[in-house]
C-alpha cells in the first residue's frame, strides 16, 4: 500500500503510513474497528428490544425516530459505516495475504490445535465475516435503506406523524425463512465474536496475567448474550404473529 | 513394529513433488523418529534409490534444525518435543504415518522434507541481537534483574527458531518466533537500549519475508516444541506500537 505512504508523505507522516501498512498496524485497524462494532451491538440490541413492548410499535417507532434524528447519533453512525467497511475490506485483504503466505500446497493431513480460544472460529474468521457481511447487506437494504428513502408507511403517535418502521419489521419476522436466516446469522456472529472479542485485546497488546482470563470470560459471555438477544426477538415476534403465545 | 510411511518427495525447489509410500519392518520403538528415517534411508541406499532429504543436527532438542510435519503436526504428536526427541513408541504397530515438509511461501521446499528457513535468520539479522563494545564482560550480578523478569526473558529465549510456529499457523505467520526474540531482549536491561529500533526493524523484515498476519489462532503455541507463549506476541505488539509512535526514527 504505497499509495498511503505517498498520500501521507507531504504532511510528514511517512512513519504513520509505515505503521498502518505493517502487519501489526493492519491488525490494529481490525482490532479497533472490531471493538467499535462490539460497542455498537448492545446499543442496537437495546433498541431492538423495543419491538417486544406490547404497544403496537409506539416505543419502537419513537426509538427509530430518535436514532435517525439525533445529531450525535447521526455523527457516530458515520463512524459505524466507516468501521464496517474498514473491517470488511481490511479483513479481505489480510485474508488474501494470509492465503498467499500459506502457499499453493496445503497439508495432506490437517490437525489444527490451539490453546485458549475457539481454534476453528479463529482460523475461519474471514468466512464467518463474509456471511455476516451478506447478512448486514440484506439487513441494511431491508430496514435501514427503506427507513432512509422513506418507503415506509406512516403512523400518528400523540398527534405527530412518524415513519412506521415497526410494520415492515414485523412483516419480515412473520416469514419463517427470514426468521431462520436471521437466527443462523446471529449464531455465526456469536462464533465470530467468540474469537474476535478476546483476539482484539491480544492484538492491541493488552495481555496480562491479571486481566486476560477475565477478558476471555467476558468475551464468551458477550458472544453468547448479545447474539442470543438479537435472535430471540424475531422468534418471539413470529410466535406472537402465529398466536403461539 | 511395522510402519507404512507416506513421505513427500520433491527432487528440487522448482520441480513438482508428490507423496511416495514406503513400508518399513522391524522398527524398534526405542528409535527416535529421525533414526527411523535413517534406517529407511539405509534401506533406500541399499536398493540404489535416492535417500530422503531431511534436516537434523544436534538430535537433542536444542538446535532447532529438525522439522517435519508428522500426521499434520509440526514435530509430531507429542507436545513440547522436537522431531529428534520424538520416539517411535508414540506410534502404533501397523500405523500409516504421513510426513510432509513445513508449508509456507516463506519456507520454499529445497528437497523432499528440507525447507529453506533463511527468512528467520534474516529477521534475527535485522535486530535480534544487542550491540556491545568488546572488552571484558562485567560481572553478571552487577546488573540487578528481578527473578520473574529473568524467567520470562529466559522462557522467550528458549525459542530454538525451528519454525514450527510458521508451519502450524494457517496464515504462515512468524509472529511467535519474532515476538520471542523481541521479548527475550526487550525484557533485559542489556536489550532495552536498542528495544525500539529492534522491534521496528525485525517486524519490518518479517513483513518483507512474506509471512502472513497473526489471527491469534494460537496453533503456534500449541505446536511449539518449547511452549513459547502467545503472550509474547502481545508484548511485541505493545513494543511495536510504542516504538512506532515514539522512536527517533522519522520513518
Amino acid at each position: 500500500m504505497s499509495w498511503m505512504t505517498n498520500a501521507l508523505k507531504p504532511i510528514g507522516l511517512v512513519w504513520f503510513a509505515n505503521f498502518l501498512t505493517s502487519s501489526i498496524g493492519k491488525k490494529l485497524l481490525m482490532s479497533l474497528s472490531g471493538l467499535f462494532l462490539i460497542l455498537f451491538l448492545p446499543v442496537h440490541l437495546i433498541g431492538n428490544l423495543q419491538l417486544l413492548t406490547k404497544d403496537a410499535g409506539v416505543s419502537f417507532n419513537l426509538y427509530s425516530y430518535f436514532m435517525t434524528h439525533n445529531p450525535l447519533i447521526k455523527t457516530v453512525s458515520y463512524l459505524l459505516y466507516f468501521s464496517i467497511i474498514l473491517h470488511t475490506i481490511q479483513g479481505l485483504l489480510l485474508w488474501r495475504k494470509n492465503k498467499m503466505a500459506k502457499g499453493k500446497i496445503g497439508y495432506a493431513v490437517s490437525a489444527l490445535r490451539g490453546d485458549g480460544t475457539n481454534v476453528k472460529a479463529a482460523a475461519n474468521m474471514a468466512w464467518l465475516g463474509i456471511i455476516i457481511f451478506v447478512f448486514i447487506a440484506v439487513h441494511m437494504y431491508q430496514f435501514w435503506l427503506q427507513m432512509k428513502l422513506g418507503k415506509v408507511p406512516m403512523v400518528i403517535i400523540e398527534g405527530t406523524e412518524y415513519k412506521n418502521l415497526y410494520e415492515p419489521v414485523v412483516l419480515a419476522f412473520s416469514n419463517p425463512g427470514f426468521v431462520l436466516f436471521y437466527v443462523v446469522s446471529m449464531i455465526i456472529i456469536g462464533i465470530h465474536l467468540n474469537h474476535g472479542f478476546q483476539s482484539s485485546f491480544q492484538t492491541l497488546g493488552l495481555n496480562h496475567k491479571k486481566y486476560t482470563p477475565f477478558i476471555k470470560y467476558i468475551g464468551r459471555v458477550y458472544a453468547f448474550i448479545v447474539p442470543f438477544g438479537f435472535a430471540i426477538i424475531p422468534i418471539i415476534v413470529y410466535g406472537r404473529n402465529n398466536l403461539w403465545w | 513394529m511395522k510402519l507404512t510411511l507416506k513421505i513427500w518427495r520433491q527432487p528440487s525447489q522448482n520441480v513438482k513433488g508428490k507423496f511416495e509410500t514406503y513400508s518399513l519392518d522391524n522398527v524398534s520403538e526405542h528409535m527416535s523418529f529421525l533414526e527411523m528415517l535413517d534406517v529407511l534411508n539405509e534401506k533406500l541406499s541399499f536398493e540404489q534409490k535416492v535417500p530422503i532429504a531431511f534436516e537434523h543436527d544436534c538430535r537433542e532438542g536444542i538446535c532447532g534444525t529438525c522439522s517435519l510435519v508428522i500426521n499434520g503436526q509440526p514435530h509430531g504428536p507429542l507436545q513440547g518435543t522436537t522431531t529428534c526427541q520424538l520416539h517411535m513408541r508414540n506410534f502404533k504397530d501397523g500405523e500409516t504415518i504421513v510426513i510432509e515438509p513445513y508449508r509456507a511461501s516463506a519456507f520454499p521446499v529445497l528437497k523432499d522434507l528440507s525447507v529453506d528457513r533463511g527468512a528467520l535468520d534474516r529477521i534475527i539479522q535485522a535486530g535480534g541481537f544487542i550491540s556491545v563494545s568488546t572488552g571484558q564482560a562485567q560481572d553478571a550480578n552487577a546488573i540487578p534483574i528481578e527473578k520473574d523478569v529473568a524467567s520470562h526473558a529466559f522462557d522467550a529465549a528458549t525459542c530454538i527458531g525451528c519454525g514450527a510456529c510458521v508451519a502450524a499457523c494457517p496464515n504462515s505467520s512468524a509472529m511467535l518466533f519474532t515476538s520471542a526474540k523481541v521479548a527475550h531482549l526487550a525484557l533485559l536491561p542489556q536489550g532495552k537500549v536498542e528495544a525500539q529500533k529492534r522491534v521496528l526493524n525485525m517486524v519490518r523484515q518479517m513483513d518483507l519475508e512474506n509471512f502472513g498476519n497473526c489471527s491469534n489462532i494460537t496453533a503456534c503455541e500449541a505446536e511449539c516444541p518449547k511452549g513459547i507463549s502467545v503472550s509474547n506476541i502481545a508484548l511485541m505488539n505493545r513494543e511495536f506500537l510504542s516504538a512506532s509512535f515514539s522512536s527517533n526514527d522519522a520513518n
